[in-house]
């Protein structure tokens, strides 16, 4: 697979032929994928396709059977790599601190670790919603607060790569939305992140790219938009009807007006749902028409196929 | 990268477990441990033969001896099973590699600063002894109470380094915590009585066949007996007490090799564990 990035920005991330064997488990399997500077990326695949261990092998922590990374042009070992690491945030899935430190002792701890200044702390403990929380014991953290406190560590230094596995875990919607936030702004100010997440309703809008992981091997790769179309998956129709109207009746008439096209029309709650290929759209509009005109349908909803969709095609 | 940038890392990282182990007080209360249990022995030493008080600074250290050798590596060994395995089983490992820190440098930092809370309990705990019997004690036998506490230390040390193997090799922390107890059973309990029953086996060999001769080599595979032996033989009313001397030539038991081999045995250990948690 050609994974070469869509964007015209320095690569920050190449990744070559890159193969990690467990014993006779072949865990990544020839992944050749490229990550532009500035780029929000998605990794998704099922548990075991692999994610994990490239994430791991972007960082250094596990060693490569075959192939090549680099990250920051500088590759994933040796003593280069550690100057790289003070310019890397990660957030690693499950993160468990420690339970005897305060919020704000755990940045300092993490922040001379990294060799950057912790003087900043008491801003990112603002930003994730911490302020009020730094001084208390993390024992006495909450999941999603744990979280948060996870996503500071990892802004620790400015970072110009962020990796961030499932980081939205335990998170509650208001605190989605505010993580989500926080990333385009690191976005904005150059950073490139690289995020895996389950919840795939979550990052479909969310993304600029993203790579769908199967058995080792990346099967998809592209926007959310571009691999929707790859796929030709149906767009879904919903029709809502006016009052009084027999919904059985008026699936067997459009039906019989969209037999050519070989799309079924079926009657849900008394609304009608069909599904039809993406190059027929306009076709349906105008079968529908008539019955709009008719005063016969009161609104016409048009549902793209999620990523779920698209995942679910790629990964089967 | 210079080596002071690494000295840097090790060192966060064994403030940070020193500093851990002050702010729950595990070093208070080990301490607390060692004092009372030495002032105990040391005081109450004689009870059985009718009196109490302090006697002599050879009978304390010989009855210290047996405390240490069964309260030390235990305590080494419960302070560093978990090191290395409990990180990766709460999921901080991967983390705190990501850092700009080595695997060798985590592993020293984390020695490090389980050593230094270990040997401030031992220094603390029988140094708080020491100063009570310093009026009792002329100048030389304070020599040889600080040349134990020292010992002490350095035998807190090596379990402590096999506790950090054990901490890179086990794959969960229960397996870590049973290999370290298995460890204090066979270093402190068993070797020794497989070493009696080697003598007694081959009770003719003692004093000059092959038994005998490598008697006193087999008791330097143990720390726990190399700090019996520097210690029983710092003291010539010990060692008599002891009755070791028929069995251990004078040449091996000098305090430099023996607290060469006792550095061997810190040592070892935590290069094993090193090269292991690099692969």
């Amino acid at each position: 697979m050609n994974g070469l990035a869509s964007s015209d920005k320095r690569d920050v991330i190449n990744i070559c032929g890159v193969r990690k064997n467990y014993g006779s488990l072949c865990a990544v399997d020839g992944v050749d994928l490229a990550i532009a500077e500035g780029e929000i990326f998605g990794l998704i695949g099922h548990n075991g396709a692999g994610k994990s261990t490239l994430f791991k092998m972007l960082l250094g922590l596990v060693p490569l059977t075959a192939g090549t990374i680099t990250v920051d042009s500088q590759p994933v070992h040796g003593e280069l790599f550690r100057q790289v690491r003070r310019r890397l945030g990660y957030l690693p899935e499950n993160v468990v601190f420690y339970d005897n430190l305060t919020g704000a002792e755990t940045l300092t701890f993490f922040a001379r670790l990294k060799g950057c200044s912790d003087g900043d702390r008491a801003a990112l403990l603002e930003r994730v919603g911490l302020a009020a929380a730094g001084h208390r014991r993390v024992r006495e953290y909450s999941k999603g607060m744990r979280q948060r406190l996870g996503l500071a560590q990892a802004l620790l230094g400015k970072p110009r790569l962020l990796f961030l596995d499932e980081p939205t875990t335990g998170l509650d919607p208001e605190g989605i939305r505010e993580f989500y936030r926080i990333l385009r702004e690191q976005r904005d100010g150059g950073t490139t992140i690289i995020l895996t997440s389950h919840i795939l309703s979550e990052i479909q809008e969310r993304v600029d790219r993203l790579a769908i992981m199967k058995s080792g091997r990346i099967e998809a790769l592209g926007t959310v938009q571009s691999l929707r179309e790859s796929m030709n998956l149906p767009l879904g129709f919903t029709l809502r009807l006016a009052t009084g109207l027999d919904p059985a009746a008026l699936a067997s008439e459009l039906q019989a007006q969209l037999a050519p096209l070989a799309i079924r029309v079926m009657p849900v709650a008394g609304q009608l749902q069909l599904d039809c290929p993406r190059d027929a759209k306009m076709a349906v509009m105008a079968a529908l028409a008539p019955l709009t005109v008719a005063g016969h349908l009161i609104d016409i909803q048009v549902r793209e196929p999620s990523l779920e969709d698209v995942f679910l095609g790629y990964s089967g | 990268m210079s080596l002071d940038f690494q000295f840097r890392q090790i060192g966060i990282i064994a403030g940070k477990e020193f500093r851990d182990r002050i702010r729950n007080r595990w070093v208070l209360a080990v301490a607390v441990v060692f004092a009372a249990f030495a002032f105990a022995i040391a005081y109450f030493g004689a009870a059985q033969q009718g009196s109490v008080g302090f006697r002599s600074i050879e009978i304390t250290i010989a009855s210290l001896v047996s405390l240490v050798i069964y309260l030390v590596p235990l305590i080494a060994l419960i302070l560093g099973f978990d090191a290395i395995v409990g990180e990766r089983e709460r999921g901080s490992l991967d983390l705190l590699l990501s850092m700009p820190l080595t695997r060798l440098e985590l592993l020293l930092g984390k020695f490090l600063g389980l050593f230094l809370a270990l040997a401030c309990s031992t220094v603390i705990g029988f140094g708080l002894v020491g100063v009570l019997l310093a009026a009792k004690l002329p100048a030389d036998a304070l020599y040889h109470y600080a040349g134990f506490v020292f010992s002490a230390v350095l035998l807190g040390a090596a379990f402590l380094s096999l506790a950090v193997l054990v901490s890179v090799l086990a794959p969960d922390r229960g397996r870590a915590s049973s290999a370290a107890i298995g460890l204090w059973f066979f270093f402190v309990l068993i070797f020794d009585l497989l070493l009696l029953g080697g003598l007694v086996v081959g009770a003719g060999d003692i004093g000059g066949g092959l038994g005998g001769q490598l008697f006193p080599y087999l008791l330097l595979l143990n720390p726990a007996d190399i700090f019996r032996v520097a210690n029983i033989f710092g003291v010539e009313d010990v060692r008599a007490m002891y009755g070791l001397a028929t069995v251990f030539p004078e040449a091996l038991a000098q305090p430099a090799l023996l607290g060469a081999v006792m550095i061997g045995w810190i040592a070892l250990p935590l290069a094993i564990a090193a090269w292991r948690f690099r692969q």
